[in-house]
Formats: C-alpha cells, sequence, structure tokens
C-alpha cells in the first residue's frame, strides 16, 4: 500500500482473543462453538435475578502465559469492572471487563518489515472480559433474535499502543498475536469461528504533525484480509476529507466486505458513558510469585525460540526454519514427521513441498491433513533408506492423502513399489540397454553428458521407476569406462 | 444539580423514559438526594483508598469445568418472547 | 401451649415428642395467614400446596428420627429469595409473574433442614425502602397498629412473624432492611456480617451491601437459624470461606465482663426522647447484669448516610439493568424499536423510588462526577469501616438505638424522602462496613415497639447474640406481642 505523501498514519489494534477454556470465564457453561442457540445460556449467562459470577482459574492461568509470552508485566492484584451499556446480547446491562487493575499490562512484539528489518509494536495492556452472545438478524422480518450461547465466552483482550504506521504492519502484528495465542495454547485461533477478532483505531495526520489525528474505530474485523482492506479504505478516506479541508468525526465504523468500504455504525450509541466501576460482585485476584513461576515452567517453546532450534538442531536454512515455524500445529507436524523418519532435512522439503501443496490444493488446514504427520515420517524414512524413489515416494504420499493407503511400508509391499537396489540386477539391465542404443551411447562418450538423463530414462522407465536414479547413474558410467 | 439536559442524558444511559407530568418532580427528587449525599465534600479523605468490599478477601477461582446443563426450555417459560430458540426483540440495525 | 408464640426451640420440642405433627403446625399457620392476612398485606404469594408437601415430608423425617432443629419448623420467606418454581417479585411490577427457575442458596440450605415454606412475602420494591409501602403489591400494615408501618424494606417478613402468621422469617439488610423493621415490629432481627450467608439467589439490590439475616422471636432462634443459614459458597465469590461456629453454643454464656461501648454519635438530635430513654434503660440493664460500658468514637459516622446513598443506588443502577423485557419479566406492549422497548418496559415496570435510585446511582458512575461521588463515598467506607476496627480493639459490642423513632403512620413520608432515608441513620454504618449487627425489643413506648442494636466486630455474630440471649434471660420486652394477633 502506499501512503500518500505528507501524511502519516497511526494504528491502535485491540484484539479480542476467545480464550479455548471448556468452561465460560464466570459460568460453568460450555463454550462450545456452533450448538444450537441458546442451549449453552446458563442461569448466569441470561442474567437471571439473583446469579453471581465465579472466575474460571484456567482464564486467569492463560492471561498469564499470554503475558509472560509477550515479556509484559503480570499485575500481583487484578480486579474487574463494570462496563455499563445497554444492549440485547449483553444480558446483564454491563460488561464485566478489567479497567483500573488488568492482569497484564505492558510488553511487546517485534514484527518484520517488508525490507526485513525488525519492529517493535508496544502492547498498552491485555485484560480479561466477557464475550457479547449475537444478535440474529435475518431469521425474522421484524425482529432480531438473540443467541446468548457466547455470552460468557472468555475473552482477552490485547491493546496496542498506536505504533502501527501501514495496514501492511497492522496485518504483520495480527498475524503474530495469532501465531503467539495459538502457540501459547490459550486460542484455537479459528478466525473464521470469531476466534480472534479486531477493532482498529485508526487516524491519519501531516507529517509533520507532532498529535495524532483524530481517530475512527472500525470494529468486528474478523480476517487478516478485511483488517487491511478496512485500513486502506478507512486511512484514504480520511486523507481526502482532511485534504477537502473538513474534520474527521471521531465515531465507531464497521466493515462491510461486501462493498469493500466502511460507514457508520448504525445502532444508536446512546450509552456514550460506560461508568466503569470496581464490580461488587467480584474479588481482587491475588497472584502470588509461585502461580507465576509455575506457570512459566509449563510454558511452550515460543515461535522466534523454536526456529532457531530447527536451525541449530536439524540444519534447516532460516527461511525453511521461519517458515515451519510459523505455525504450531505445522512446526508440531514437522517434528513428529522428522522424529519418526529420523530425516529432518528431508522431512523438512517434504511438508514444505508435497505437504502443503495438497493442503493448499485441497483448501484445508494442518490440523485435517488427511496425511498424518507419523505416516509422512514412515514415507521419508523409506525415501531415505532407499527403499523407494522420491518419485514413487510420490505416488504413495498420493495413495495416503486419498486413503487408499494408511501405511508407506504396507502399500510399498502390496504393490512392490521397492527400489532396485541391487546392483546383481541392474547391471545386466543397463548393459542391455547400452547396447540397444549404440548411437546414443556413443555421443554420451564423446561428452555430451544430456545423454545421461536418456539412459537412464530408459532405465526407471524399464524398472517402472523402482530403480534408483543416482545410481543408475554410477552403474552407466563405471560399465562405459570399463568398455568404452 | 442537576440540570434538564443533564437528567435528559440519564434518561439515557438507564433507559428510563422521562414522563413529562413528572418531569420536575423527577429532577426535584433526584436533587434532593444529591443534596443529601453533598455533605460527603465535607469529609477529609485524601490519600484514603477506596473501599469497594467490606472484608478486603480475595477472589476465588473455579476450576474450569463444564457444570451446566441445558436448561433452555426451562429457561425460555419465564422469557415474554422466545421462537426458533431465540430471545425477540425489535429489529436491530447495526 | 400457645402456638402463636412458641419459638423455634419450643416448637422442635412438640415435634419431637410427636405432640404436634409438621402437618398441623403447618396447617395452623396457614390457617392463620388466609384468616388474618388481608388485614396486614405481609404475603405476596403463600404456597399451601409446597408447604403440605414439605409437611409430610417432615413429618416422615420426624418419625424416622433424621431430623434437624428445623425439621417441621413453618417459616416464611422474604420475595427477594428466588425459589425454584414459586413466583419470586422482588415487591416489582417488573417480576410480577416470574417464576423463578431456580432456588437461591440460602432457601436451599433451609428446605434440606427440613423446614416447611408458608410463602413470600411482601417488601419494598428490590429493597428500597424503610415503610414497605414502594411494594408494587401494595403496603404492610404493622400489626401493632395497622395505620403505621411495619418497617422496611423486609416489611412483610417482620410483619408476617409478628402477626404470628409463620415461627420466624428470612429478609435481607442492605441498610438496615432486617433491623429497623425488626424494631418497629418487636422482634430480633440479625444481619450477620457481610458474606456470611450466601447471596446466590438472592435479588441484588445493592451487591457490596446486602446481607441475608432472619427475623425470630429470640436471640435462641436467631442463633439456629444462623447454623443452617451461613456458610461458604461456590457460587458466590464474596461468600466466606470459613466453617460455621455452633452459634447456639455461645448464648448461655454470662455477661460478666463482657465490653459494651456506647457511641454519642447515636444519640443527636432526631431520636425520640421515649426511644432514648428505653435504649438507655437497656444499656443500664446489660451493665447491670456484669456488662462494662464505656464511651466509644465512631468519627465518621456522620458521613455514613451520604456515603450510602451514592453507593447503594450506584450499585443498583448497574445490578437493574438486566430487567430489560427481554429474557424474563415485563415487557411493553408493542415496542416501535428497541430503544422502546427498554425504555417502556423499565419504566413501567419499576416504581417511582426505584427509578429515582437508578438515575441518582447513574448520575454518581458518571464521567466527571465518578471521582466527586462514588469515589469519594468509598473512601468514607473505608474510613467508617477503619472507625469500627478501632472501636472493636476497646469493646466487645456496640449498642444503641436501631431506629430514631417506632413505627409511623403509613403515608407520612412517602413524600419526604429525606426524612425515610433518615429511618437508617443508626443502621448504615454497619452495613457499610460489613460488620454483624441486630436489633432486640427493649419495652415499648405509646404501645409500639422499640429497638436496642447490637453491633459486633467481623464475624462475632456469637458474642452479639450471646448478649442479646442474655438480655433475653432478664426482659419479656421480646415476648409481647400485638393485642389482635395473639
Amino acid at each position: 500500500m502506499n501512503i500518500p505523501d505528507g501524511w502519516q498514519i497511526d494504528i491502535g489494534l485491540e484484539i479480542h482473543a476467545q480464550l479455548n477454556t471448556q468452561s465460560k470465564i464466570f459460568s460453568g457453561a460450555s463454550t462450545l462453538f456452533g450448538s444450537d442457540p441458546n442451549i449453552q445460556a446458563s442461569a448466569v449467562d441470561l442474567a437471571l435475578p439473583g446469579v453471581l459470577p465465579v472466575v474460571n482459574e484456567a482464564v486467569y492461568a492463560k492471561a498469564i502465559r499470554f503475558g509472560l509470552g509477550v515479556s509484559a508485566e503480570i499485575a500481583r492484584i487484578s480486579a474487574f469492572d463494570r462496563k455499563n451499556y445497554f444492549y440485547p446480547d449483553l444480558p446483564k446491562g454491563y460488561q464485566i471487563t478489567q479497567m483500573d487493575l488488568p492482569i497484564v499490562t505492558g510488553g511487546h512484539i517485534d514484527i518484520f518489515l517488508e525490507d526485513g528489518t525488525v519492529k517493535r509494536i508496544r502492547i498498552t495492556r491485555a485484560h480479561l472480559e466477557e464475550d457479547a452472545g449475537k444478535s440474529l438478524h435475518e431469521d425474522f422480518d421484524s425482529f432480531t433474535g438473540i443467541d446468548l450461547n457466547r455470552a460468557g465466552t472468555p475473552l482477552l483482550e490485547i491493546v496496542s499502543e498506536p505504533d502501527i504506521k501501514s495496514a501492511y504492519e497492522a496485518v504483520a502484528y495480527a498475524r503474530k498475536i495469532h501465531q503467539l495465542v495459538t502457540y501459547l495454547d490459550i486460542c484455537d485461533g479459528n478466525m473464521s469461528q470469531g476466534s480472534l477478532r479486531f477493532d482498529a483505531n485508526i487516524s491519519v495526520r501531516r507529517e509533520d504533525s507532532a498529535t495524532l489525528g483524530i481517530r475512527a474505530e472500525i470494529k468486528n474485523l474478523n480476517s487478516f484480509r478485511f483488517l487491511e482492506r478496512a485500513i486502506v479504505y478507512e486511512t484514504d478516506r480520511q486523507i481526502s476529507l482532511l485534504e477537502a479541508n473538513k474534520s474527521v468525526p471521531q465515531e465507531t465504523r464497521l466493515y462491510d466486505p461486501g462493498k469493500d468500504e466502511t460507514r457508520p455504525m448504525r445502532s444508536k450509541e446512546t450509552a456514550t458513558d460506560y461508568r466503569y466501576f470496581p464490580e461488587p460482585d467480584l474479588l481482587p485476584v491475588v497472584v502470588t510469585d509461585e502461580k507465576i513461576n509455575a506457570i512459566k515452567a509449563e510454558m511452550p517453546e515460543l515461535p522466534a525460540e523454536r526456529c532457531q532450534r530447527f536451525i541449530d538442531e536439524f540444519k534447516l536454512t532460516v527461511a525453511d526454519s521461519n517458515l515451519l515455524a510459523s505455525d504450531r500445529n505445522l512446526a508440531d507436524y514437522f517434528e513428529i514427521a522428522a522424529e519418526n523418519s529420523k530425516n529432518a532435512l528431508l522431512s523438512a522439503n517434504w511438508v514444505k513441498s508435497e505437504l502443503l501443496g495438497h493442503l493448499n490444493r485441497d483448501s484445508l488446514s494442518i490440523k485435517d491433513s488427511p496425511v498424518s504427520a507419523i505416516q509422512l515420517g514412515e514415507l521419508v524414512s523409506l525415501i531415505g533408506a532407499d527403499t523407494i524413489s522420491g518419485k514413487i515416494a510420490k505416488d504413495v504420499f498420493s495413495a495416503l492423502w486419498a486413503g487408499e493407503a494408511t501405511s508407506a511400508t504396507t502399500y510399498i509391499e502390496q504393490h512392490g513399489l521397492q527400489q532396485l537396489t541391487d546392483q546383481s540386477a541392474l547391471e545386466p539391465l543397463i548393459l542391455e540397454i547400452l547396447n540397444a542404443n549404440p548411437k546414443q551411447r556413443q555421443q554420451l562418450l564423446s561428452g555430451k553428458h544430456k545423454l545421461m538423463g536418456f539412459f537412464v530414462g530408459q532405465v526407471m522407465k524399464q524398472t517402472q521407476g523402482k530403480a534408483n536414479p543416482q545410481q543408475v547413474n554410477t552403474i552407466i558410467k563405471r560399465l562405459l569406462q570399463e568398455s568404452p | 444539580m442537576i440540570s434538564n439536559e443533564e437528567l435528559d442524558l440519564l434518561g439515557d444511559l438507564a433507559q428510563l423514559s422521562l414522563d413529562p407530568d413528572s418531569r420536575e418532580s423527577t429532577l426535584a427528587a433526584i436533587n434532593e438526594v444529591l443534596e443529601l449525599v453533598a455533605t460527603l465534600n465535607a469529609a477529609e479523605c485524601e490519600n484514603v483508598k477506596p473501599l469497594a468490599h467490606p472484608l478486603e478477601t480475595e477472589q476465588m477461582l473455579r476450576p474450569d469445568a463444564v457444570s451446566e446443563t441445558n436448561q433452555r426450555d426451562k429457561f425460555s417459560q419465564v422469557a415474554p418472547l422466545f421462537e426458533e430458540g431465540l430471545y425477540l426483540v425489535p429489529k436491530v440495525i447495526e | 401451649m400457645n402456638l402463636n408464640n412458641a419459638t423455634i426451640s419450643e416448637l422442635h420440642q412438640l415435634l419431637i415428642s410427636k405432640a404436634i405433627s409438621a402437618k398441623e403446625l403447618t396447617k395452623h399457620f396457614l390457617d392463620r395467614i388466609a384468616e388474618h392476612d388481608n388485614q396486614i398485606n405481609s404475603f405476596i404469594t403463600v404456597t399451601p400446596d409446597i408447604a403440605l408437601e414439605q409437611a409430610k415430608a417432615a413429618d416422615r423425617a420426624l418419625a424416622s428420627g433424621k431430623h434437624t432443629m428445623l425439621t417441621g419448623i413453618p417459616l416464611a420467606h422474604k420475595d427477594i429469595f428466588c425459589i425454584d418454581g414459586i413466583r419470586t417479585t422482588a415487591g416489582s411490577k417488573i417480576l410480577a409473574d416470574f417464576i423463578a427457575p431456580y432456588t437461591s442458596t440460602c432457601i436451599d440450605k433451609l428446605n434440606n433442614a427440613g423446614s416447611i415454606t408458608l410463602g413470600k412475602t411482601n417488601m419494598d420494591e428490590f429493597a428500597m425502602g424503610s415503610s414497605n409501602e414502594s411494594s408494587f403489591f401494595g403496603p404492610v400494615s404493622n400489626p401493632w397498629d395497622n395505620t403505621k408501618v411495619p418497617g422496611g424494606s423486609s416489611g412483610g417478613s417482620a410483619a408476617s412473624l409478628a402477626a404470628s402468621l409463620c415461627v420466624a422469617s428470612t429478609g435481607t439488610d442492605t441498610g438496615g432492611s432486617i433491623r429497623q423493621p425488626a424494631s418497629m415490629c418487636g422482634l430480633t432481627g440479625l444481619k450477620p456480617t457481610y458474606g456470611r450467608i450466601s447471596r446466590w439467589g438472592m435479588i441484588a439490590f445493592a451487591s457490596s451491601l446486602d446481607q441475608a439475616g432472619s427475623f425470630t422471636r429470640t436471640a435462641e432462634d436467631a442463633a439456629i437459624l444462623l447454623e443452617y443459614m451461613a456458610g461458604h459458597d461456590n457460587k458466590d465469590s464474596t461468600s466466606l470461606n470459613l466453617s460455621v461456629p455452633r452459634y447456639t453454643a455461645a448464648l448461655s454464656k454470662p455477661l460478666a465482663g463482657v465490653k459494651i461501648g456506647l457511641c454519642s454519635d447515636y444519640f443527636k438530635e432526631g431520636l425520640d426522647s421515649e426511644v432514648e430513654n428505653l435504649v438507655l434503660e437497656g444499656i443500664r440493664e446489660l451493665g447491670r447484669m456484669g456488662a462494662e460500658i464505656s464511651e466509644i468514637e465512631l468519627p465518621h459516622t456522620k458521613f455514613s448516610l451520604s456515603s450510602y446513598y451514592v453507593i447503594a443506588p450506584a450499585e443498583c443502577s448497574a445490578n437493574l439493568s438486566r430487567y430489560d423485557g427481554v429474557r424474563y419479566g415485563y415487557r411493553c406492549d408493542n415496542p416501535v424499536n428497541l430503544e422502546d422497548l427498554y425504555k417502556r418496559s423499565r419504566s413501567e415496570g419499576f416504581g417511582t423510588e426505584v427509578k429515582k435510585r437508578i438515575m441518582v446511582g447513574t448520575f454518581a458512575l458518571s464521567a466527571g462526577y465518578y471521582d466527586a461521588y462514588y469515589r469519594k463515598a468509598q473512601q468514607i467506607r473505608r474510613l467508617i469501616k477503619n472507625d469500627f476496627i478501632s472501636a472493636f480493639k476497646q469493646v466487645d459490642v456496640i449498642v444503641g438505638p436501631t431506629a430514631p423513632g417506632t413505627a409511623f403512620p403509613l403515608g407520612a413520608k412517602t413524600n419526604d424522602a429525606v426524612s425515610m432515608y433518615l429511618q437508617d441513620i443508626y443502621t448504615i454504618a454497619a452495613s457499610l462496613a460489613g460488620v454483624p449487627a441486630m436489633s432486640i425489643p427493649v419495652g415499648l413506648s405509646k404501645g409500639l415497639p422499640v429497638g436496642l442494636q447490637l453491633i459486633g466486630n467481623y464475624l462475632e455474630e456469637a458474642k452479639l447474640l450471646q448478649v442479646a440471649h442474655q438480655f433475653q434471660q432478664q426482659t419479656d420486652w421480646h415476648k409481647q406481642q400485638p393485642q389482635s394477633f395473639m
């Protein structure tokens, strides 16, 4: 994206990450996605008269894990507040959140810019709160239907400083957060189910201005692409307004993916004064050093650490290592495959080419791969042991992918695909082929190396691909030397 | 003391309508309470930490386990308008 | 034995000796309700079917010997406690047809102990009031004089017991809602330490102040009930995770050596002189019984009313947002849009006092006013708490009047909010601090009961109950009953 000359963009992101707990933040109702409406709305979630919230322990542990993951400060005493506003998907008429004493303060995320340099984005805070229910506008002509299954799902709201200066940086930052929360196993990262949602506070200013411009908040962006598009549209809009000497009103807007534009939220925002005050139904949460140390001890390896380990331990290239460590599930897959194949480099090649190629082709996520990491590891080990050729291996992979096989070894045995590595069997065949093609043999001898490919191809054809091309190559060379 | 405009704002924030007939008496009643509590100003409170809970104990945490079952049929019986598993409100345009 | 003035412990003896069955006892009180409640309007809902069903179970338990002190004891519950399958209104039109789909922990415990639920008692709407006149279901009359109020907000619970329509009743106290009606109806009313009894299922008025408690004929009965009602609840984060003492065990200790504090702030202008005299005479009686009486200071008590009338409305303004006509409760006819649904449902569903407090609380929390009102009130709250902490280093119990006067005529203060709020002038400080307090009868003034307030240190309900019980061994004010309901 091109930022118009003379303008500067300032973006702060608020990222809502649904924490992947079994039960809700303040009730024992399930957080399962996609159930029939309101079957997971408990008395607490419905805000029946007389009900009270109780804090879920796992929610705290996960928030602390995030804080440690971004080198933030963990509050030894944090507390909940009520944020008051009326909306039908907010049953109590207030949201329980953390205003004054959030669990996580400070911290940072490093992103890579387009030129490869590293930029640090500061995190202001991350606090716990409850998700709202869902308003369904399409099901009835004159009514909006309210489904409160989601009400009370735990959210970690991660607030950045306005350090983000472009749509590219925003997406890079958002992706890093996505990577981190999935690595930390605190959020399933499922964008299509709304597990990670972005609010972007966007403002523009003249390059020589020292103060931030008036911002618009674009709410509820649920994909990296929409985040990018919304920022591009919104910055253009704001610059146009300012260039026409109009002012940018401070407002909340929505991004319409269909029209690729942002528009002001139409629902009347009467409650612009949230009247925060300490939640009297909950007490301050005390986190001890012991607790933090226990969580620290159980911290999974973070992406940067894992990437470095792949380089050190498996001798992967920086690029391959970056790619494989970028996603926790992918990295886990690779490591299992490498472990099972005892050949990390070859496993890395197979994961990034064959596996990712197939996943991409079939629009599948790594979790849904029909070929398991153990299966791929076995296949790679067979290539490494020269049991099959790379070419045959691709066929076996396809068979595994299609579900026609469950084990590479079995499939190879059943179909007799073992590589012909027996030199005594290969030699007569090669000699026969050399003798059957005297012209080409002569040309090869006279230095036309291209013809080596011809002979190897002939041998592969005769052996239905079961010969090892490397070995065939060596044998041809030796035979020609022995009898030119 | 609050003004008429502030009264409107409070009505909007609290989602209470202000009946024109009783508007004046409502305003007077609220201001009477505010006058009563104005003695707060006389209290010397510098450096006093606000007390939100009478007993300053700490929050207990609940284990992360699903303890609730589906009670939609029971809970929806007290709902004024409930159809197809949903609570209905007049159409909202976002 | 006259069942109409019998205590829990006396009836327990009759029940276990099979002198009377739980069914007979229950029927006796159901009949009395049917006969007399039209004079005082103390019940919103009477539950004879449930009561008789529970009585049957109680009789089985008694027959098998598997009983508690409460087995077969007929109780009345303030209509602020949710009970599964029973209409629970909080005295409001907005919940006039609300059938609670679950049971509050407190009532659940009483039910499990085998007690009988006679019905749900009248109350000020959402417990906001000191005279039981803000109820959507009409005012309650004081059995001592049916032209007078019973006090509030737990007016129905107090009146039903004073009229002998039950053996004991439950209530809630946010700023004096148990103690003040107990004083006006000649009963023993106990508000335990904040957090002693679970708030789960108790409809919230002001969460950091609300506390369940009881109305009984004697301190001994209060001790019995508390043993069953108190205790930690996993569903209430603010309930205290402490074991429940045997309150009944400490009752018989004599008063010798017990230190009683007197605060001059509780005897200032506004206190009816006859009430003052009776209270002082009661204190002298405690002295004669061996208690050591001394003066103490509670210097910030004078700010308690203003602190309370910021904090309670602020919390209620949020607590009552859930009544929006969407998931339960009153919904206006034909709302044209969402705002109309909200505004009309709430404005038609809530009464005047409730709406006023929501507005005051909304204001106290709003931008620009939060620090001057809400924050300041919370700071004063700490000062008040600190006052009590210092005072209880010197004394065991603080005594004084419960209310500035006796029961006043119905309608006398409905248009004078400040004078109504002043009813709670002596009870509010203990609520803000969260310390336990009770009111016990200390005499009659012009034929109307007067209450003596006892305030104890955190978790020292046993000490309060001991002092009250000992006083009741020497006096018989608690045995007085209104003529027309004896």
